[in-house]
C-alpha cells in the first residue's frame, strides 16, 4: 500500500490539506466526546434536543452559565453547536454512505452490463439530474413534511445520480481490460468479476472524492433547516441556530453588533466544517490528477 | 451532420428526460390521498365543500395513468394548481415573481462570468506564485461559505452597522410608492430597467441599492466555482504546443495569454455554463429568503414552509424545464465554439 503511504505523506506536506485534516481531528473530538463538553441536564429527556432557559424571544450575552449566549427562545448556543457536530457527522455519513451503495450496485450494473441496462439506468440518472438539486430537494421534503428524516432522504434522492454515473465511467475504463477477460475465461461469475476485480481497480479515486463530499452535504442540510425545512425547533442543529438568528441582525440603535455572537458562532461551525472537507478535497484532486501534477 | 438536425434530434432526445421529469413530479403528488391532492386546487374556504366534486372532475381516484394523462393536460393548458401563499394560480405566480429574479440574475450572471474568468485566468498565468495560492484559498472558503450565514453578515454590517445603508427588499417604501404609481410605467417588472425607460434616476439608484448584497451573496459560490474550472482549463491550455509556437514567433506574454490561451481554456467553461444556471437557481432560493426579496425564489420558499405542495411542485417542475433548455442552448453553443466538436460523431 505504498500508494496510500504517499497519498497521506502528500496530504501532510501541504499546509492547506494538513489544515483540513486538524480541523477535522477537532470536530471528531468535539463530536465524540459531547456528552462531556456539553453535558446535557439532569433529566434531560433527548440529548439532542437544546436545553432551554426561559422562553424570551431576546437572545442573551455569552455569560459564565452560557459562555456562547442563548439565542432566540433562549436555546443555549454552546450546546447546539457542540452536539450539532454530531447531527452534522451523523447527516453527513449516512447520506454519503447510502448515496455510494445506491451508486455502486447501479453504476457497475449500467458500466459492466451495457445495452439495455445502461440505457435505463442512464435515463433516470438523466431525469433526476434535470433539477438543480436543492431546489429538488426542497419539494422532496415539503412532500416528505419537514424533519431531518425528510431532508436526508431528499439529499439521497439528489446526489446518487452523480455518483452513479462517475462509478459507471470508472467500470467502463477497465471493462475491457485483460485481467477482466481473463477472469471470465476461467469461468468466474459476473458478480464476482465485478467485486474482485473490476470494482477494487477503478474506485478509489472516486470513492475518495466521495466521502470528502460529507462537507457538501452538511451543508446543503444546513440550507434545508435553515430554510425552516429541516430539523424540529430545538433540535441541536447548526442550519437551525443560524436560522433562529435571522431576527437578530440587527441590535437596538448604538449597539448594531449587540447579538453577534447569535449570528456568527453556529455559521462559523459550518464554515469550517465544509472548508475543512473541501481543503482535503482540493489537495486530492491534485494528487489524483496526474495531468496537473506533471505541471 | 448538419447543425439543424443535431438541434431537431437533440430536442427529440429531450422527450424522454421530460416525460421522466413529469412522472416524477407526478409520482410525489400521488403519496397524498385523493382528498389531501384535491385540496391543492381548492382556491377558497367555501370551495372546501365541493372536494367530492373536484376529485370526481380531475378523476383523482382514478387509475395512475388515468391521472397522470389527466394532470399532464393540466399542465399543457397552464394549470399548475393553485398557490396559496399569493392566492393566485400557480401559473400566474411564477410569472408575477420571474421580473425580481431576473433582475438578480441579469445583475449576478456578468460578475461571475467575468470576475471567474479574469481570477481564474490570471491564477494560472501566476501558477504557484502568491497570487495563485491567494486565489485557491479564496475558492476553497468561497466554496464553503454558508451562503445564506454571509447574508446574515452582509446584513449585519451593511444594514445593521451602517444604519440603513443597504437595506433588504426590493425597494425602499417610498420607492415602492413611485414605482406603483400611475406615472411610473412597469414595462418590464424589473425595476432598474423600468427606471432608465421612466428616466427615473431616484427608483433606479434605491432598485440598485437593493441588489448589491443579494448579488454578492449569490455569486460567490460561483465566481469560486469558475475560477478553478478557468485556472485548470487555463493550465492545460498553456501547456499546448500552439502556446510554445506563439511564444517562440516572439509574441509578448500578454498577446499569448489573451489570447492564444484564455480563448481556447474559455471552451471547457461554456459548457459547464448549466451547472451555473442550476447553481444560480439553487442559491436564489436561499438569497431571496434572507433578503426578502420577493422573486421566484422567496414564493418557493414561503410555499414549502406552509407546505403548498401544488407551488412547490410547480416551481421545481419550470426549474427543471428552465434547466434542460439552458443545456440544450449550452450544447448547441458548444458546437458553435469549438468546431472540433463533430456532431452526432461517434467519440472514439
Amino acid at each position: 500500500m505504498s500508494d496510500w503511504k504517499f497519498m497521506v505523506r502528500q496530504l501532510v506536506k501541504n499546509p492547506l490539506s494538513l489544515a483540513g485534516i486538524i480541523i477535522l481531528f477537532i470536530f471528531a473530538f468535539i463530536a465524540i466526546f459531547a456528552p462531556l463538553i456539553a453535558p446535557p441536564p439532569e433529566g434531560h429527556l433527548d440529548n439532542y434536543m437544546i436545553p432551554r432557559d426561559g422562553y424570551s424571544a431576546t437572545p442573551k450575552l455569552p455569560s459564565e452559565e452560557h459562555i456562547f449566549g442563548t439565542t432566540e427562545g433562549q436555546y443555549d448556543i454552546f450546546y447546539g453547536v457542540i452536539w450539532g457536530t454530531r447531527s452534522a457527522f451523523h447527516v453527513g455519513l449516512l447520506v454519503i454512505g447510502i448515496v455510494l451503495v445506491v451508486g455502486i450496485v447501479l453504476g457497475s450494473l449500467a458500466g459492466y452490463f451495457g445495452g439495455v441496462i445502461d440505457e435505463i439506468i442512464m435515463r433516470i440518472t438523466d431525469v433526476f439530474l434535470a433539477f438543480p438539486a436543492l431546489i429538488l430537494a426542497m419539494a422532496i421534503v415539503a412532500a416528505l413534511g419537514p424533519s431531518l428524516k425528510s431532508v436526508m432522504i431528499a439529499l439521497c434522492v439528489v446526489s446518487w445520480p452523480s455518483y452513479a454515473r462517475l462509478i459507471r465511467g470508472d467500470i467502463l475504463q477497465v471493462r475491457e481490460e485483460d485481467y477482466i477477460e481473463a477472469s471470465r475465461g476461467i469461468g468466474a461469475s459476473n458478480f464476482r468479476v465485478v467485486m474482485r476485480h473490476a470494482l477494487p481497480n477503478s474506485i478509489y479515486p472516486t470513492l475518495v472524492m466521495a466521502s470528502l463530499d460529507i462537507g457538501a452535504v452538511v451543508l446543503a442540510a444546513a440550507a434545508l433547516s435553515f430554510l425552516g425545512l429541516g430539523a424540529p425547533e430545538g433540535y441541536a442543529d447548526w442550519g437551525q441556530l443560524t436560522s433562529f438568528a435571522r431576527n437578530w441582525i440587527v441590535g437596538p440603535s448604538g449597539d448594531p453588533f449587540r447579538y453577534w455572537f447569535a449570528v456568527t458562532i453556529p455559521g462559523l461551525f459550518i464554515l469550517f466544517f465544509v472548508l475543512a472537507w473541501n481543503l482535503l478535497g482540493d489537495a486530492f484532486r491534485d494528487i489524483l490528477d496526474p495531468r496537473l501534477a506533471r505541471r | 451532420m448538419e447543425l439543424r438536425s443535431y438541434i431537431i434530434r437533440r430536442l427529440f432526445l429531450l422527450i424522454p428526460v421530460l416525460f421522466g421529469v413529469t412522472i416524477f413530479i407526478f409520482g410525489i403528488t400521488m403519496l397524498f390521498s385523493p382528498i389531501e391532492r384535491a385540496a391543492l386546487y381548492v382556491t377558497s374556504s367555501r370551495q372546501m365543500l365541493n372536494i367530492p366534486l373536484i376529485i370526481e372532475t380531475y378523476g383523482l381516484d382514478q387509475p395512475f395513468w388515468v391521472q397522470y394523462g389527466n394532470w399532464m393536460s393540466q399542465v399543457f393548458s397552464g394549470n399548475l394548481g393553485w398557490s396559496k401563499v399569493v392566492g393566485m394560480p400557480v401559473w400566474d405566480a411564477i410569472w408575477s415573481f420571474l421580473p425580481a429574479t431576473l433582475e438578480l440574475a441579469i445583475f449576478t450572471t456578468p460578475i461571475i462570468i467575468f470576475t471567474g474568468i479574469f481570477l481564474g485566468s490570471r491564477a494560472a498565468a501566476h501558477k504557484d506564485r502568491p497570487l495563485d495560492h491567494g486565489t485557491r484559498v479564496m475558492a476553497i472558503f468561497g466554496w464553503s461559505l454558508p451562503t445564506f450565514w454571509l447574508g446574515l453578515l452582509l446584513l449585519m454590517v451593511f444594514y445593521g452597522y451602517f444604519t440603513g445603508l443597504l437595506p433588504p427588499h426590493r425597494l425602499g417604501i417610498p420607492m415602492d410608492m413611485v414605482v406603483n404609481s400611475a406615472e411610473f410605467t412597469r414595462y418590464t417588472h424589473i425595476n432598474t430597467i423600468d427606471a432608465i425607460l421612466n428616466l427615473n434616476g431616484a427608483v433606479l439608484l434605491d432598485a440598485l441599492r437593493h441588489l448589491i448584497l443579494p448579488v454578492i451573496t449569490l455569486s460567490v459560490t460561483q465566481v469560486a466555482f469558475i475560477m478553478r474550472l478557468m485556472r485548470s482549463s487555463m493550465l492545460e491550455s498553456l501547456g499546448k504546443g500552439y502556446i510554445l509556437t506563439a511564444r517562440a514567433k516572439g509574441l509578448s506574454e500578454r498577446v499569448v495569454v489573451n489570447k492564444h490561451a484564455r480563448r481556447n481554456a474559455l471552451i471547457p467553461v461554456i459548457t459547464v455554463s448549466g451547472y451555473v444556471f442550476a447553481g444560480m437557481m439553487n442559491g436564489v432560493v436561499i438569497t431571496e429568503t434572507i433578503f426578502t426579496f420577493k422573486g421566484i425564489g422567496w414564493w418557493a420558499w414561503q410555499s414549502a414552509i406552509r407546505l403548498d405542495i401544488a407551488s412547490v411542485l410547480g416551481f421545481a417542475l419550470f426549474n427543471s424545464v428552465l434547466f434542460v433548455l439552458v443545456n440544450l442552448v449550452v450544447d448547441i453553443l458548444y458546437t458553435r465554439v469549438d468546431p472540433r466538436v463533430r456532431l452526432g460523431g461517434t467519440v472514439q
